[in-house]
């Protein structure tokens, strides 16, 4: 007969030993160590760099007629804005082109002041300008003062790097989970290492749930230099609760790490694996308000747009760490991250191969 | 160490397995194979003659299309963990992770099992200590191979499956791995191997199956086979001088057969070197000729096959 088996401490049980492994072979491709927690910041910082308010840099307006009953005819001279007057067509010209950030045009019709204007939705100094250049005229008493609502960017005293950074959060959720679990995966089916595993007493689960805790330790360190990056530099902040916020990422990235398993459920092809990624991950890229609002898609693409894992995850970022709101008030998005990844792990447990 | 029972290692009863597709592949067409406890079993066959499908077939990594197969007395569709626990396995092809250690490997190995040996131990019986530090990307072939079978063994299994362990070694390498796959039978354990190296099969194998487009084409012992279908030993004899007369040896009881491939070259056949070699050497004296060279070819499974179906051991086989 054999021995009785031995106790096996819990450092030489299959779970740790599998994590620790694949933390440590992490580790030694130091590419991989850069893709991960360098390209996330990097992106914040040439991001929160091209688009951050400059409190010190004037706004540039535009003027066209005579806005600002000023009779001498001289741009007016106002703290935090540069004033020039042009023609309209000039200035929209200028507008386009970014060398000015709003345009303040007045009309006379039959002696009445008409004031207007314009700006450019895409950049949120546009939006910025405008809104400063609304109290600036309230406190000047313009009496008639018929602001056009040309704001798409929902600023609300928010700055670009604040609503940026849950919006990078939230991408790098969905790619860890997706290329973290997928790739892992795949590769290892590839490599015949899953069928080597098959050939052991190791189970399934504790092969996945490795996969899953690596992923989450490295996801931790990539959420604490992203938000600890922004804190320091950007001033980026989380208004909400604390735990609201790390429930949230918990389960943004175990949803996209249920998505990951299901897209390599069966792939044995690193080209295979890949195309189905991108096209998971496309659409969300686009639709689910990474750089922008997904409030500028039309209507009728609201309801969809809604549903989708990353749409969820980032509007429930936003909520919690710029509006301040707890989990408690996001209900929807909590349902919708919990039925996609309830959804998508059931599928891929019944689909999952292992050669 | 290992419970002594009279029932076999593995049993198969008529293995097929097809795989899917257009045209659909019958890699396995019907295998029946009786392994004992403590043998050796090779199996031998040309590339894509179905060794790999077989052996997965009975590692229980691949389900049959049809037939069963009872591994130590059970099966894997009931109890697999168990046999799991038993079996140690090698893949034709695995590509361990690179960026791991020899002994990170094995430990990682060694944590799948209930009753794991001490990797340490386990590095040392593949002669690898020196390198146990080392990442696996950074070993030679033969290495890694030894790795790979280090992996099969740290849980102590009573049954080896290897898939053509030295394929690609250089012959110092392989001679390490017959000697390890030797020491494991000699602890009692039973190991089935695919190879296409007949020497390696002779040295190792005390049974052997030679299989070829899904099929066995003959099973026996190495011996055996090479007594049923590896046709007799040729005897080539060369004079320095041509001429003797053609009729200098008759053929007698042992010799069946002689011919004279050119005047000073003859060819014979004998059922038996050792009672022929005299007779033939005091032949060629009495012609007054003097013998440039004598050359013996024993048969091999090389011939065997030959014999059994017209082809090398090392063609591919073509449309089947
Ligand atoms: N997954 C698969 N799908 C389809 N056909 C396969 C598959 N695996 C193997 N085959 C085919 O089955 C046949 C037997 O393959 P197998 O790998 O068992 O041969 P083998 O004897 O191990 O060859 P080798 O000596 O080259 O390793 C081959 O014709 C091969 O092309
Ligand atoms: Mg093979």
């Amino acid at each position: 007969m054999n021995p009785a088996p031995l106790k096996k401490s819990w450092t030489s049980r299959p779970l740790p030993q599998m994590v620790y492994t694949r933390l440590i072979e992490f580790t030694r491709e130091p590419q991989a160590v850069f893709w991960v927690y360098f390209f996330p910041l990097l992106m914040a910082f040439s991001l929160g760099i091209a688009f951050r308010e400059k409190p010190t840099e004037d706004l540039l307006v535009c003027l066209v007629g005579n806005p600002l009953a000023n009779s001498t005819g001289k741009p007016p001279i106002a703290s935090g804005f540069v004033f020039s007057r042009e023609t309209i067509d000039v200035a929209i010209g200028l507008l386009r082109r970014g060398r000015v950030d709003a345009i303040l045009e007045s009309e006379g019709i039959n002696g009445e002041i008409k004031l207007k204007f314009h700006t450019d939705p895409t950049r949120p100094e546009s939006a910025l300008a405008k809104a400063k250049l609304e109290t600036h005229l309230a406190h000047m008493n313009q009496p008639t003062l018929e602001p056009i609502p040309e704001v798409f960017l929902n600023l609300g005293g928010l700055r670009y790097i604040d609503f940026l950074i849950p919006g990078l959060l939230g991408i790098n959720l969905m790619g860890g989970g997706l290329w973290g679990v997928g790739y892992a995966l795949v590769d290892l089916r590839v490599r015949k290492l899953l069928k080597r595993f098959a050939a052991t007493p190791m189970r399934v689960r504790d092969l996945l749930l490795s996969i899953a805790i690596s992923r989450f330790i490295f996801t931790a360190g990539q959420v604490i230099i992203l938000l600890g990056t922004s804190w320091l530099v950007f001033g980026v902040q989380i208004r909400g609760g604390f735990l609201d916020f790390c429930i949230i990422v918990i389960l943004g990235g175990f949803c996209f790490l249920s998505i990951g398993l299901l897209v390599a459920s069966r792939a044995t092809k690193y080209e295979t694996v890949n195309g189905i990624m991108n096209l998971v991950m496309l659409p969300m890229y686009v639709f689910s308000g990474v750089f922008f609002s997904a409030e500028r898609f039309p209507e009728m693409l609201a309801p969809v747009i809604r549903i989708l894992p990353l749409t969820a995850l980032n509007d429930s970022l936003r909520a919690i760490m710029n509006e301040g709101r707890s989990i408690t008030s996001l209900g929807f998005e909590v349902m919708v991250l919990g039925l996609w990844t309830a959804g998508t792990l059931a599928l891929a447990m019944r689909l999952f191969r292992w050669r | 160490m290992y419970i002594e029972t009279m029932d076999a290692a593995i049993e198969c009863e008529n293995l097929t397995k097809t795989y899917p597709g257009k045209p659909p592949v019958e890699a396995v067409r019907g295998i029946s194979l009786h392994i004992k406890r403590g043998e050796c079993f090779g199996i031998l066959g040309p590339n894509g003659a179905g060794k790999t499908t077989a052996l997965e077939l009975m590692e229980g990594l691949l389900i049959p299309t049809s037939g069963t197969v009872k591994v130590l007395g059970k099966t894997w569709q009931k109890d697999s963990t168990w046999l799991r626990e038993k079996t140690g396995i090698s893949l034709q092809e695995t590509k361990l992770s690179e960026e791991l250690t020899v002994l990170e490997t094995i430990r990682l190995f060694a944590s799948f099992y209930q009753d794991s040996a001490d990797p340490k131990d386990i590095i040392a019986q593949v002669s690898l200590e020196s390198k146990s530090l080392s990442l696996i990307g950074k070993l030679s072939g033969g290495q890694k191979q030894r790795v790979a079978l280090a992996c099969a063994l740290v849980g102590r299994p009573e049954l080896l499956f290897l898939d053509e362990p030295t394929t690609g070694l250089d012959p110092q390498s392989r001679r390490q791995v017959w000697e390890m796959i030797q020491k494991f039978q000699a602890k009692g354990g039973t190991i089935l191997i695919t190879t296409h190296y007949m020497d390696e099969a002779e040295k190792l194998c005390g049974a052997l199956a030679i299989v070829d487009q899904g099929k066995i084409i003959a099973q026996g012992s190495p011996g055996e086979l090479l007594k049923d279908f590896g046709g007799q030993t040729r005897i080539e004899v060369d004079f320095l001088e041509p001429g003797p007369d053609p009729q200098w040896i008759s053929p007698h009881s042992e010799i069946t057969h002689m011919s004279e491939v050119s005047p000073n070259r003859f060819l014979l056949q004998t059922t038996s070197l050792i009672d022929s070699l005299p007779k033939v050497l005091a032949a060629a004296t009495l012609t007054g000729k003097t013998i440039q060279t004598i050359r013996t070819h024993q048969p091999t499974l090389e011939d065997v096959f030959v014999g059994l179906t017209g082809r090398n051991l090392r063609d591919e086989v073509t449309g089947s």
